[in-house]
């Protein structure tokens, strides 16, 4: 008689169910409200993305891609300022990745003292620079002396505001490598830069190619520092000394512009910097996928 | 799925010290009663020259099970192995024993001439070493059935046992000479019948190695 | 049934089987690491206290003691891999094979890869299997050629009881063995560059009884080779595999013993206390 009275029960008791009860519903809204904020930033991001496609493509086409910018009305294109965003990123990230890189391992490794927190405080206050700053900068000590912008200068802004980037996120992705891979390693005989390079590296190198990624990212698509230092240009140019145009240089100038044929190559010219942008991610997640 | 564990090459040492000792042991009896049926003195101090060896074997098992105990840490059978050599070893050393004793007899009878022809006494004596060599054989083989069998061939050294007993209180009552020399046959009697008891106890050891079953004080080992 | 005669020679094969483990031995072991006076700090605590200690060759010591007494760090000082611990400090001498590890300029690289060391928990490269072990032998430039690194890293892993399970795909990852395989896997890339002693740091704490039985078989066969050290907090492991045992107990060496007399009739009261698990 009893037995049956107990089994009815639950085992944890009348009261407690109805604590229970709140405790999932509390449960449920939280959830259904996180989900929805997800949700929200992703719809932003597609929306935005959405949006320059949809106005873009319409006057994407072959022609646009490899004409020089001309006089209103008589067409024109991006052709080289594709070309010289190319090569300032490419030469900004020729300078800045190694010197990145280089940083963010001295003070993952050896940067426990003074220095390494005087480093680390500096490189992290750079990382908030507005990128004019650094644009005037680069015009002051090599413009001016040189006599003129060219697309080396705009390299070099680009490689100042990467380099503390990749310099922290470097760092944090080396000190996640346990360390007791690198006492295996110390274990074996090697001397601490086999260490950091045969074992310590690679063991980062997917973390230290995404903290690349961003900071190729961010400066891809910086107008300011270009503005003074590599100005712009009408032409394709294939050399260094010379002003060169840049994709975002070129979309301001199309943005401001009073035509309205130029603001439509100027969303034309963001869909194809919002590409490259996305080319490069990928290669880079690819060439660097796990194989252990 | 044959592991080579570190304890192995122990238990087979620890098997291979238990059968030599079991042989000397079997060997000190055979050639006591011979010292005594063939009036061989000589055989009989070699006997007892020899018994310093056993019990050395002795000292080094005690040692050896000691070690495994404490450093192997043996379960189940092994455990049970082991347990059961610290039991037989000393039960074969008085049994040895036992030996010596039948050897110090006989140099006390053979300075006096036979009291009679051996007829029974060699007997029970093959007898007696009959079963310690099969108690042996069935430790080594961890053979319960064969150890139960050899139990039950105890009956029959009792028996003759009695019948020896009863032929020398006989003589003994008859012939006033003849009374110390039938009184050490009659102690002789007596070890060869103790030593038919401790093959009994080593064959329940080996019972209990094989089928962990107790069976000594019950009626199977009656 | 063994005849009596073949009994006698199988009696001597423990003869010999008794004389190996030292009690009243017949030959003076030569020992292959001296301790002395060896004090060690983290900044201001001190951890190990006076440690004295001879580690015989070819043989295998084992290290006991409960939690914090200084068992690891002490193992750890012997290679010097403290060195990589900010604020540490030793003071004090040991001497391998006579020479002070700790003599300024003593070259430290060449120290580690002579004395090698297995960790509690497995760490193999993310690398293949035969790239593993063959780390080592590469940056120490101890293979002539191609032919002589496969043969190299083959003996290592014959050696450490792995050849036969990973010969039919060297080329995989090393993350898809399992514990006990990693683990013997790092014994291997130890054992490949030819070290004098091997130092394991509670190796077969994180695995399966089959995979420690296994560990342990190989220890003892190891110790044909090589001087072995190993911390254990597993009591009844000491007892199974060394030859010599050390208990420590608060930083402190407390006796340091055969392994048979440890665990049947220790010197110390604290010892007998600790093993017949009166505390820690």
């Amino acid at each position: 008689m009893e037995n049956a009275a107990i089994e009815n029960q639950s085992f944890a008791g009348a009261d407690v169910q109805n604590s229970r009860g709140k405790r999932q519903l509390v449960s449920s809204i939280m959830t259904t409200l996180t989900a929805a904020c997800a949700v929200f930033a992703i719809f932003l991001l597609l929306a935005i993305l959405g949006y320059i496609a949809v106005r873009g493509v319409a006057s994407l086409n072959l022609q646009f891609l490899i004409d020089t910018p001309k006089p209103v009305g008589e067409g024109g294109g991006i052709g080289n300022a594709i070309v010289g965003s190319l090569m300032m990123t490419g030469l900004a990230s020729l300078i800045g990745l190694p010197i990145g890189v280089a940083a963010g391992v001295y003070l993952a490794e050896y940067g426990n003292n003074w220095f390494g927190k005087i480093v680390r405080f500096v490189a992290d206050t750079m990382t908030g620079i507005p990128s004019i700053i650094v644009g005037i900068f680069v015009f002051t000590l090599f413009v001016l002396p040189m006599g003129r912008q060219s697309g080396l200068a705009g390299s070099l802004a680009l490689a100042i505001i990467m380099i503390p980037i990749v310099a922290r996120t470097t760092e944090e992705m080396i000190r996640l490598v346990p360390n007791s891979m690198r006492e295996g390693a110390l274990a074996l005989g090697a001397p601490n830069w086999r260490v950091t390079w045969d074992i310590v590296l690679p063991a980062a190198k997917s973390g230290i190619a995404t903290g690349a990624m961003l900071a190729i990212a961010r400066v891809s698509g910086e107008t300011a520092p270009l503005l003074f230092t590599a100005l712009n240009s009408r032409f394709y140019n294939f050399y260094y000394d010379q002003p060169m145009a840049s994709l975002t240089v070129q979309i301001y100038n199309y943005a401001t512009g009073p035509f309205e044929v130029e603001w439509r190559m100027a969303w034309a010219a963001t869909l194809i910097l919002m590409l490259l942008i996305l080319a490069i991610n990928i290669a880079v997640r690819y060439l660097t996928r796990k194989r252990f | 799925m044959e592991q080579h564990r570190i304890i192995d090459k122990q238990l087979e040492v620890l098997r291979d010290r238990i059968l030599l000792m079991g042989g000397e042991a079997e060997t000190a009896l055979q050639r006591a009663m011979r010292s005594l049926v063939d009036r061989d003195s000589d055989l009989a101090r070699e006997v007892l020259a020899h018994d310093d060896v056993i019990d050395q074997l002795e000292l080094k098992i005690d040692r050896m099970t000691i070690e495994i105990l404490a450093l192997q840490h043996p379960a189940a059978r092994d455990l049970r192995f082991v347990i059961a050599a610290a039991k037989i070893t000393p039960i074969l050393e008085r049994i040895a024993d036992h030996a010596c004793n039948i050897a110090r007899a006989a140099i006390e009878l053979n300075d006096e001439p036979q009291l009679k022809q051996y007829v029974d006494l060699p007997r029970m004596g093959n007898r007696a070493a009959d079963m310690l060599r099969q108690g042996l054989d069935a430790l080594t083989k961890s053979d319960a059935e064969a150890a139960r069998r050899v139990i039950s061939m105890d009956k029959e050294i009792d028996d003759v046992y009695h019948k020896i007993f009863g032929d020398l209180l006989e003589i003994m009552v008859n012939d006033s000479t003849a009374t110390a020399r039938a009184a050490h046959l009659l102690f002789v009697t007596k070890h060869i019948e103790r030593i038919g008891d401790y093959v009994k106890d080593i064959c329940e050891l080996t019972v209990y190695m094989a089928e962990a079953a107790f069976i000594k004080h019950t009626s199977e080992s009656a | 049934m063994t005849p009596l005669s073949q009994l006698d020679s199988s009696v001597k094969t423990a003869e010999n089987f008794e004389e190996k483990k030292p009690g009243k031995t017949a030959k003076p072991a030569v020992i292959k690491i001296s301790v002395a006076d060896l004090n060690f700090f983290y900044g201001k605590t001190q951890a190990l206290h006076n440690i004295a200690l001879e580690i015989p060759e070819r043989e295998v010591m084992a290290f006991i003691g409960p939690s914090g007494c200084g068992k690891s760090t002490f193992l750890r000082t012997l290679n010097r891999m403290n060195d990589t611990i900010p604020g540490a400090r030793v003071e004090g001498s040991v001497k391998i094979d006579a020479k002070n590890i700790y003599a300024p300029g003593t070259d430290v690289v060449n120290l580690r890869r002579k004395v090698g060391m297995v960790f509690q928990k497995s760490n193999p490269f993310p690398k293949s299997i035969f790239d593993n072990v063959a780390y080592g032998i590469r940056i120490n430039q101890m293979a002539r050629n191609k032919a002589d690194l496969n043969e190299r890293v083959e003996k290592a892993l014959t050696d450490s009881a792995l050849w036969d399970e990973v010969k039919d795909r060297m080329k995989a990852s090393a993350f898809g063995l399992s514990g006990g395989q990693q683990q013997r896997l790092c014994i291997a890339r130890a054992l490949a560059v030819e070290p004098e002693v091997v130092l394991m740091d509670e190796p077969a704490s994180a695995l399966d009884p089959i995979a420690t039985q296994k560990i342990e078989e190989l220890i003892v066969e190891l110790k044909k080779n090589y001087t072995i050290v190993i911390v254990t907090h597993n009591m009844q492991q000491a007892s199974r595999v060394s030859d010599k045992t050390a208990f420590f107990l608060l930083g402190k060496l407390i006796e340091v013993n055969s392994t048979r007399r440890m665990f049947t009739n220790p010197d110390q009261r604290l010892t007998e206390d600790y093993i017949t698990g009166r505390f820690g």
